[in-house]
């Protein structure tokens, strides 16, 4: 069997052969395997050298100081902490979060469950472009307004929020700034020396490092304090505890290095491949693309093919491995919550496909795409009676359908 | 989510996919579903003098399992009459194509098309 080309690098990235290589040396008896926790014998120094060399790593490639990193098992976690440690100890300065529809659901649900605990939360709607208007963001701001937390890019659409601009508004207001950019790192420069933010979330798998690892910025000057959602041992200085996996936090240290010796070349080979797919669909009738088009980061492209569902789609181009916002890829049944966020028409968001290019694709994966989405349209369009429709000149939207 | 062969096998290869006259006595069209819920399917059938189904046609957007739920309706209905036609129950698509139950709907959907067309030729009598 012919594996089917990776285009989901926004899903997951396969972990890179020199992080790989890197973390098996402190896994076994003749590597590095010690607790870095164990200060009184060589195996925890070897350890602790280990997960200081990385920390630094993840913290060079953001414009941070080492002690400003706390590992996490992921994004995910990262996001729960950012959010409830500091909604649970700034609770006396106010209740009120505001963050954006179409963040990720560890932000969304977090702040759902900071509600049921008595917190108010707006959720902001994005433009159509997918970008937040800071006006409306001004306009939300609060007395007791505590927290925002704005996502840097969007896992979907690939947007880049300007978060300088977001940042600057909560420091005038002396509100903490999260921002969650698990899909911002290594794609998008970031320098936490000059931005005006005071909690970033990062996750390792998205580039090109292992699956279960993760950490949060928390900015010292001026010091940020948070209550700890994981107790135990103290680690990463009572924030989170729980031994460090050291092979793990090698391997995020070793991404984030590649990183950021590669990002600029990288962006510009991605760039060109992603033009090029985007170049290959000319012509097509109906094609739409999800979120702005300048604001984006190299690799993703989102977009819907009208009249053909998602689902069915991605079943005929199956010999590449993308994602769709169709419903049917859910269990909800609900089309992307992030498409619909940006004013999307249930039925384009039904239609969309995220392509995500990265470190591995190539040119003729790009050509071969072309070719297939090309063909495989068509033929889902003549099998599509509101193609039909659509050519008669019916407007799809006035039809009174029988919802199901 | 991996389908089964039979979806495979109707969703790679439609039987009978098209249009008949929707204006013609002696055919019937159903449209059921809503392009918000991710699926719409339009079947047509025409049936003979002796009341017997000759040729069924569809068209679908939507997923593979309603795409191949269409098709196979369309095979199963010809050579029926619109009694025994009306008699072809949604379990029976799920089981035959191994339906899983969150695509249970799409075979409900492909019931409800051979109702509605059903019911659309009878009110042109």
């Amino acid at each position: 069997m012919t594996t089917p080309i990776y285009m989901d690098y926004s899903a997951t990235t396969p972990v890179d052969a020199r992080v790989a290589k890197k973390m098996m040396q402190y896994l076994t008896m003749d590597g590095d395997f010690g607790n870095p926790a164990s200060n009184s014998h060589y195996y925890g120094w070897q350890a602790d050298e280990a997960v200081k060399k990385a920390r630094q790593q993840v913290a060079d490639l953001i414009g941070a100081d080492a002690k400003e990193i706390v590992w996490t098992s992921g994004a995910t976690e990262s996001n729960n902490l950012a959010i409830k440690g500091i909604a649970h100890f700034y609770h006396k300065k106010g209740k009120h979060i505001i963050t954006l529809k179409t963040e990720h659901k560890a932000v969304l649900d977090t702040c759902r469950q900071l509600e049921r605990e008595g917190y108010e939360v707006d959720y902001l709607d994005p433009m159509p472009n997918g970008l937040l208007d800071i006006n409306v963001l001004k306009a939300t701001m609060r007395e007791d307004t505590i927290l925002v937390s704005i996502m840097h890019v969007n896992n979907e659409i690939g947007v880049i929020q300007d978060i300088e601009t977001i940042g600057n508004l909560c420091r005038e207001n002396k509100v903490f700034f999260h921002v969650d950019a698990a899909q911002s790192a290594g794609k998008v420069a970031i320098d936490l020396s000059k931005l005006p933010v005071d909690l970033m979330s990062f996750s390792a798998h998205k580039i090109y490092g292992p699956k279960g690892m993760g950490a949060l910025y928390v900015q010292r000057k001026p010091r940020i304090r948070l209550e700890a959602q994981m107790h135990g041992g103290g680690h990463e200085r009572g924030m989170r505890s729980g031994t460090l996996a050291t092979h793990q936090i090698v391997g995020m240290g070793e991404a984030f290095a590649i990183a950021n010796a590669e990002m600029v070349e990288e962006n510009k080979r991605i760039r060109a491949l992603r033009d090029r797919l985007l170049a290959g669909f000319d012509g097509m009738e109906e094609v739409v693309i999800n979120g702005d088009m300048d604001a984006r980061i190299p690799g993703n492209l989102n977009i819907s093919f009208n009249y053909v569902e998602g689902e069915s789609l991605m079943m005929a181009i199956n010999e590449i491995a993308v994602s769709s916002g169709s419903a049917c890829t859910s269990a909800s049944l609900e089309p992307s919550y992030v498409l619909r966020a940006l004013g999307l028409s249930d039925e384009l968001a039904h239609s969309s496909i995220r392509f995500t290019i990265g470190r591995y694709t190539t040119e003729q994966d790009v050509d071969k795409a072309i070719a297939l989405v090309r063909e495989k349209v068509q033929k889902l369009r003549d099998l599509s009676p509101l193609w039909d429709m659509f050519k008669e000149g019916i407007d799809i939207s006035k039809v009174e359908w029988a919802a199901h | 989510m991996a389908y089964g062969e039979k979806v495979m096998d109707h969703y790679e290869n439609p039987r009978n996919v098209g249009v008949l006259d929707k204006d013609a006595k002696n055919v019937g069209t159903g449209m059921v579903g809503a392009p918000a819920c991710g699926d719409v399917m339009r079947l047509q059938i025409q049936v003979n003098d002796d009341g017997v189904i000759e040729e069924a046609k569809f068209k679908t957007y939507g997923c593979g399992s309603a795409i191949a739920s269409s098709s196979l309706l369309t095979e199963w209905v010809k050579g029926k009459t619109l009694d025994e036609a009306s008699e072809i129950k949604n379990t029976d698509i799920a089981e035959e194509l191994a339906l899983p139950p969150v695509k249970v709907h799409c075979s409900v959907l492909a019931e409800d098309a051979i109702k509605a067309a059903i019911n659309d030729i009878k009110s042109k009598a």
